[in-house]
């Protein structure tokens, strides 16, 4: 029983929270008796939004996903999500090898319960959506890794939940590719109402995709600063706005870096 | 975006079909090319080799056989060992011998499979189960199966029973082998990405894990056959009795008796060809096609 099978049996229009698509309080988790990875996260991310986590080795970035997907249960503190389940993306593309992608993206429908020419259909139009419309047969070796992160996005998109959950998807593309990405997740969060929870260490990326950034320090993970970045859209990672906001958040990141210089 | 255009900064963005295009371009420069040689390069590139090494083979023999080292009995030729074959296939005692071999090794392996399999799921899945027999069904991998006959001789007696007792233990500990080593090493990242997709239980076992084994509980099956086949030889040698039909172990054993080296040699062959020409028809192309499909075996 994890925590997201209570989660998924509540109501979906439970009233309690409206308009929250994740809310955190006072989290806190520490694997059996280690040191503790989370410390005290409290964060509310609203329906639509697109929030940043940005932090250091160590903060605890990953667990914080776990926890929010119901891979995992928090030591202490709640994790609730009103609208019911998340969707999960990996750094490596998580393909599954033996099925094209197409069947990939399907697996996702099936496991959804839909029937097997509404999940051809589906799939075909996630595939269309992005951009993928002839590459349903390929096999995952056969797709570069923009491709398969595209592919990924496509499955994670299938499964319908009310958040998309992203663990530095994008960090192992080379960065024509990446730029690229960045342009077609922004096209699709609109096109689609994404809510999405982006975890980096990139701190251009964060400030190019997000609404909000929230970085966290780090052994263990609190959060230190929160953005709001007031940047129009639609932006591009290259643009001075940009520039000149993750200079001053980088330069955070570095004092809360710093911190961990002096103590062993 | 594209629902709502920003009029003040035309260009921070890419239009909609400069993107798609732009998609479009990187995917056809990065998509990994695969060069796959046709059927006959592939065919002709995999058979001159052995074809030379048995022509080595032959070559050197005869060249022993010249030089007079050992009576002609105990080291007949080529040519003598290739008459007796071909006397033994027309009259049609090798046949029969094969077709009886293949026909007990094909059925004790099928059961192999069938015991196997759930228990290679067990061991691999349940903690107490792998504990309890796990180091035994390793070690029992390492025990040459001929050790068994007595054993099965005195508990079935001279029969079919004791022929088929020996080719399972020799087999399922192979088989169970391939499934728990399997389960060993699916990527955690599949299993995780099959939880996340909502597969829990027996689809996350038919969705994810059963074809994430694939490819080790095929080369385990791979083992597992040449386990059945040699335990088959050992048992065959030994439990000889008149009702039992001819297979190429009793062949085999009767050339001894009989001291007929040619036809020694020729039953060995026999053994020989039947376990390569398994291999080459069933499970070489079977483990190259699912490897393929995963991209594990490009240029190959």
């Amino acid at each position: 029983m994890t925590l997201l099978d209570t989660l998924s049996r509540r109501p979906a229009a439970a009233p309690a929270d409206p308009g929250v698509a994740v809310r955190l309080a006072g989290v806190t988790k520490r694997f059996g008796d280690g040191p503790v990875v989370l410390d005290d996260i409290s964060l509310t991310v609203d329906d639509g939004e697109f929030v940043c986590l940005l932090g250091a080795s160590g903060c605890g970035k990953s667990t914080l996903l776990n926890l929010a997907a119901g891979l995992d249960v928090p030591t202490a503190g709640t994790v609730t999500l009103p609208g019911g389940r998340a969707a999960l993306m990996f750094q490596e593309s998580a393909l599954l090898p033996w099925l094209t992608a197409s069947q990939n993206v399907e697996l996702a429908l099936r496991l959804r319960g839909l029937g097997r020419r509404e999940r051809r259909d589906r799939a075909a139009e996630l595939l269309e959506l992005v951009r993928l419309k002839d590459a349903g047969g390929k096999r995952v070796h056969e797709l570069s890794g923009g491709m398969r992160q595209r592919v990924a996005m496509a499955r994670a998109l299938a499964q319908e939940a009310s958040v998309l959950l992203m663990d530095e998807p994008f960090a192992a593309l080379d960065a024509i590719t990446r730029d690229v990405l960045h342009e077609e997740l922004a096209r699709l969060r609109t096109s689609q109402a994404l809510t999405v929870v982006f975890v980096t260490h990139n701190v251009r990326e964060a400030v190019r995709l997000g609404d909000r950034v929230v970085l966290l320090s780090s052994r263990p993970g609190r959060i230190a600063r929160e953005y709001d970045i007031a940047i129009d859209t639609p932006r591009r990672i290259e643009s001075p706005d940009v520039a000149r906001l993750s200079v001053q958040i980088t330069d955070d990141l570095r004092a809360e870096i710093r911190r961990h210089g002096g103590q062993t | 975006m594209t629902t709502t255009p920003s009029q003040q900064r035309p260009r921070a963005e890419l239009p909609q079909d400069d993107l798609a295009s732009l998609e479009a371009g990187l995917d056809a420069l990065e998509a990994p090319v695969e060069a796959r040689p046709s059927p006959l390069t592939r065919a002709v590139s995999s058979a001159w080799p052995p074809v030379v090494a048995v022509a080595l083979m032959l070559g050197v023999w005869e060249l022993v056989f010249r030089t007079g080292w050992k009576p002609s009995y105990a080291l007949p030729s080529p040519a003598d060992v290739g008459l007796v074959l071909v006397e033994q296939l027309r009259d049609g005692t090798l046949l029969d011998a094969i077709v009886v071999s293949i026909t007990r090794g094909g059925l004790g392996f099928a059961v192999a499979v069938l015991i196997g399999t759930p228990l290679g799921l067990l061991v691999g899945r349940v903690g107490a189960v792998r504990r309890g027999i796990g180091p035994i069904l390793s070690g029992l991998q390492s025990l040459p199966s001929v050790a068994w006959v007595p054993a099965a001789i005195i508990f079935f007696g001279l029969g079919e029973g004791a022929i088929y007792a020996v080719v399972l233990l020799g087999a399922v500990p192979s088989i169970a082998n391939g499934m728990v080593s399997g389960i060993d090493q699916v990527p955690p990242l599949f299993l995780r990405v099959g939880r996340v997709l909502g597969a829990r239980g027996l689809s996350a076992a038919r969705f994810v894990l059963l074809p994430a084994v694939l490819p080790a509980y095929l080369a385990g099956l791979r083992q597992g056959w040449a386990f059945s086949w040699r335990s088959l030889m050992a048992a065959e040698l030994i439990v000889s009795s008149p009702e039992l039909g001819l297979g190429l172990g009793q062949l085999l054993d009767q050339g001894r008796l009989l001291n007929d080296m040619s036809l020694v040699f020729a039953g060995i062959l026999g053994i020989l060809v039947v376990g390569i020409a398994v291999e080459l028809c069933l499970f070489a192309p079977l483990e190259r096609r699912v490897l393929r499909r995963r991209g594990l075996l490009v240029g190959r």
